[in-house]
């Protein structure tokens, strides 16, 4: 299961101060250039997974390594400024302009200013915003404009690896859409190692080459979309009951259109 | 109304230059304690709590009461490092007043310190920790700038209580606006009051509001708002300091306590100094407790006290002395315990005493104290707040028998006016007082001497006992006043005439 230069999560459980388990046992992988989502309810416990890869929380038992090395035997800032972190809506600072926000990551790695002013117009291009962006702040942005923010700051310092919490959750369809699919395109270009949180199956399906379902903190499906479209568990069937009902009406629909087309 | 209007206005540089500086130098030290002290108990509960409620219990003593009590504290200190290190300091004025100001800026700036950091937006937190940066850095790069309006409110709150509170740091000997509001309590000039309130409430507004334009430039990022606000307080400091600066350093500095006849004498004697070519200027509103120990420390050079006052409060007597006793035993006990030099009395006691409206003791035949015991059981007394309660009435009482039909407790000026209407027929007065030529009363005679004398002295610190010139200068004042002199001084200065008018008046008098 181990890839070297990936991440590697190895039987990792955690409870909270009360006792209470949030994840019993997981083993998960991202290889190398691979995307992985891990779909779940809240409560699954994927936040808290996610947060122990970069250390914003620590495992009760079990090890993550990343590129072979156990996180917990590295400076934990230094790990963070290493890996990309997109968050959930208000990752933003609301205080910063577009470019200080990008900008932010370099800075704290000690890049010079005109290095990391190139870097954040080099940015604002890859995630598609005009460089007029630079000066505005987070307040004066829409969902979908903030986030790609958000996505260029994750990639400032040129991490191999990125992190997603739920970053598109909030968005409208559409927005989600272009999102999803100009991040995924990002993700193949930079050949960036990337693990996304999502409640969304649809979305999984659609971007990420394997997932993986987590349910009462432990992982009850993994593989690529096309195993888990015919997984056998009923929580994987209930959450692929949506997609496949879609696909079937959208089907049914053109169907209809042809017959109509056809007379 | 325009004398004292272009009195007051002459002291505007003076006054609003010391109390800018004390504010400011209060606010700069008040906040660079209270930043860090809030960043250090910031995520340690106990000591938060610890901090806060200390800040809080400050807050609750009364301002006045909290810069006397700096008084006494520091002159333990001065007295401890004069011993110790070889060298003092003035624990009168500046210094009191800055720290009791400073501990009293520091609640709002803790307390909106620690709650505007701690209310900063958890996500904002949490993405600074995840995008790498150290506590620290979280601290100075994310969670300080998101709580600058709520810290800014702090400071403002904290600007606009010193600057107010500073006028109450005259009576400790720290020159401020609030001279003008002493000294037009005490001499009944409201155009002063008037003045003292709206310069300091003027100076608040203005300095909120800079403080306030810095703020809204750094939340709309406007640098041109930022630095009109900064120079905006930077020209106020500058207008307010540059006076003060440029005062004669060096000149004799005259005490004065807070009221009327003791403003009159300092300006009296400010005019005596200047004409003998010296240079002058005047601490008034001082506290009676703290003006002795300004002057052994020569934090004033000359001020004008009272033999009773020294001998009860100082060398804490109680028993009754004739008059020449008195003044005698209490020069050698100033020279012999705090070095300070009396250059004798001005010739006229302010007193407790007995008074009546003239024409009533007249028929009645009452021209002392003893006269009056015999008409007392049929006769009504009227005195003050504090004067039933001193030992002065007691002594009275017991010298002569003394026991009326009827003891009423009034306000001095409404005291005054009951006499007058007769509605009552004696009441407490002080001997010098003007209103006693006003109200046209007579002062009964003490024959048995049961009332402590309050001899007016002229008291010159140690350090000018060998000042050849300042002595000089001084001594015409001895013996030259009468208590109807002093008076009738007094009295002018009930009607609206400045002190200064009025010393100029009592200078032609005792001159002629």
């Amino acid at each position: 299961m181990t890839h070297d230069a990936g991440i590697a999560i190895e039987h990792v459980s955690k409870r909270f101060g009360d006792g209470r388990p949030v994840l019993a046992g997981v083993s998960l992988s991202v290889a190398k250039g691979e995307m992985l989502a891990v779909v779940g309810a809240s409560g699954s416990g994927k936040t808290t997974l996610l947060r122990m890869i970069n250390r914003l929380d620590d495992p009760s038992s079990g090890t993550v390594r990343i590129g072979g090395v156990d996180v917990a035997s590295v400076d934990p800032v230094a790990l963070r400024r290493r890996i990309g972190y997109v968050f959930q809506e208000v990752g933003l600072f609301p205080h910063m302009t577009v470019a200080e926000n990008i900008a932010i990551m370099p800075r704290l790695l000690g890049w010079d200013s005109a290095r990391a002013t190139a870097r954040v117009d080099e940015l604002l291009g890859l995630v598609r915003l005009d460089l007029s962006y630079r000066s505005r702040l987070p307040r004066q942005l829409s969902g979908g404009e903030r986030q790609r923010v958000g996505v260029a700051r994750a990639l400032a310092p040129g991490p191999e690896m990125v992190l997603m919490d739920e970053p598109f959750a909030a968005l409208d369809p559409l927005t989600r859409e272009a999102l999803g699919r100009d991040y995924r395109t990002l993700h193949d270009k930079l050949g960036l190692t990337t693990l996304m949180i999502t409640h969304d199956m649809i979305e999984a399906l659609e971007l990420a080459d394997r997932i993986a379902v987590l349910r009462g903190g432990t992982v009850v499906a993994q593989g690529p979309p096309a195993v888990l479209i015919d997984h056998e568990h009923p929580y994987v069937k209930e959450l692929m009951q949506l997609p496949r009902k879609l696909a079937e009406r959208v089907e049914s629909l053109l169907a209809a259109q042809g017959k109509s087309g056809g007379r | 109304m325009d004398d004292r209007f272009a009195d007051a206005l002459a002291r505007l540089p003076d006054y609003l230059g010391s109390h800018v500086l004390v504010s400011v130098t209060a606010l700069i030290l008040g906040l660079a304690v209270s930043f860090p002290l809030a960043l250090l108990a910031l995520r340690r509960p106990r000591l938060r709590a610890v901090l806060l409620a200390a800040t809080s219990i400050v807050q609750t003593v009364p301002g006045l009461a909290l810069l006397a009590l700096f008084y006494p504290l520091l002159l333990g200190v001065a007295a401890f490092s004069e011993r110790l290190l070889g060298f003092g300091f003035s624990a009168l004025g500046f210094l009191p007043a800055v720290l009791a100001l400073a501990l009293y800026s520091m609640l709002p700036v803790v307390r909106n310190t620690i709650t505007g950091i701690l209310g900063v937006d958890a996500a904002a937190k949490q993405a600074a920790i995840g995008v790498g940066m150290t506590e620290g850095q979280a601290l100075r790069l994310v969670e300080l700038p998101l709580a600058i309006p709520v810290i800014m409110a702090g400071v403002r709150t904290a600007a606009v209580w010193v600057i107010g509170t500073a006028t109450l740091s005259t009576p400790i000997g720290q020159t401020s606006l609030g001279n003008y509001i002493f000294a037009g309590l005490q001499t009944q000039n409201w155009v002063f009051v008037l003045v003292g309130c709206v310069a300091a409430a003027v100076l608040a507004l203005l300095v909120d509001q800079l403080l306030g334009l810095i703020e809204h430039g750094y939340a709309l990022r406007s640098r041109i708002r930022m630095a009109l606000g900064a120079s905006g307080l930077a020209l106020t400091l500058l207008a307010a300091l540059v006076p003060t600066a440029m005062r004669a350093a060096g000149a004799y500095a005259i005490g004065a306590k807070s009221f009327s006849e003791q403003y009159i004498l300092a300006a009296l004697i400010g005019d005596r100094l200047r004409a003998s070519g010296l240079a002058a200027s005047s601490r008034d509103g001082l506290g009676s407790a703290v003006i002795v120990d300004a002057l052994a420390a020569g934090d004033i050079d000359v001020h004008v006290d009272y033999t009773g006052t020294i001998w009860a409060n100082q060398m804490r007597r109680s028993d009754v002395r004739p008059r020449a006793e008195v003044l005698n035993e209490v020069g050698s006990w100033l020279k012999a315990q705090r070095g300070i030099v009396m250059l004798g009395g001005l010739g006229f006691e302010n007193a407790y005493a007995l008074a009546m409206k003239r024409e009533r003791a007249a028929k009645l035949g009452i021209r002392s104290i003893a006269d009056l015991a015999r008409h007392a059981p049929g006769l009504s007394v009227a005195a003050d707040f504090e004067f039933f309660s001193r030992p002065e009435w007691k002594a009275i009482q017991e010298a002569y028998g003394l026991s009326f039909s009827r003891e009423r407790q009034m306000q001095a000026e409404f005291m005054y006016r009951a006499a007058a209407a007769g509605e009552v027929d004696v009441i407490s007065a002080y001997t010098s007082d003007g209103r006693i030529a006003e109200y046209d009363l007579v002062v009964l005679e003490d024959p048995k001497q049961a009332i402590p004398p309050y001899d007016a002295i002229l008291l010159v610190s140690p350090r000018r006992a060998e000042d050849k010139a300042f002595l000089a200068a001084l001594r015409p004042l001895v013996g030259a006043i009468d208590v109807e002199t002093m008076r009738e001084a007094n009295r002018l200065a009930s009607t609206g005439v400045t002190p200064a008018a009025a010393a100029r008046w009592l200078w032609e008098r005792i001159g002629r």
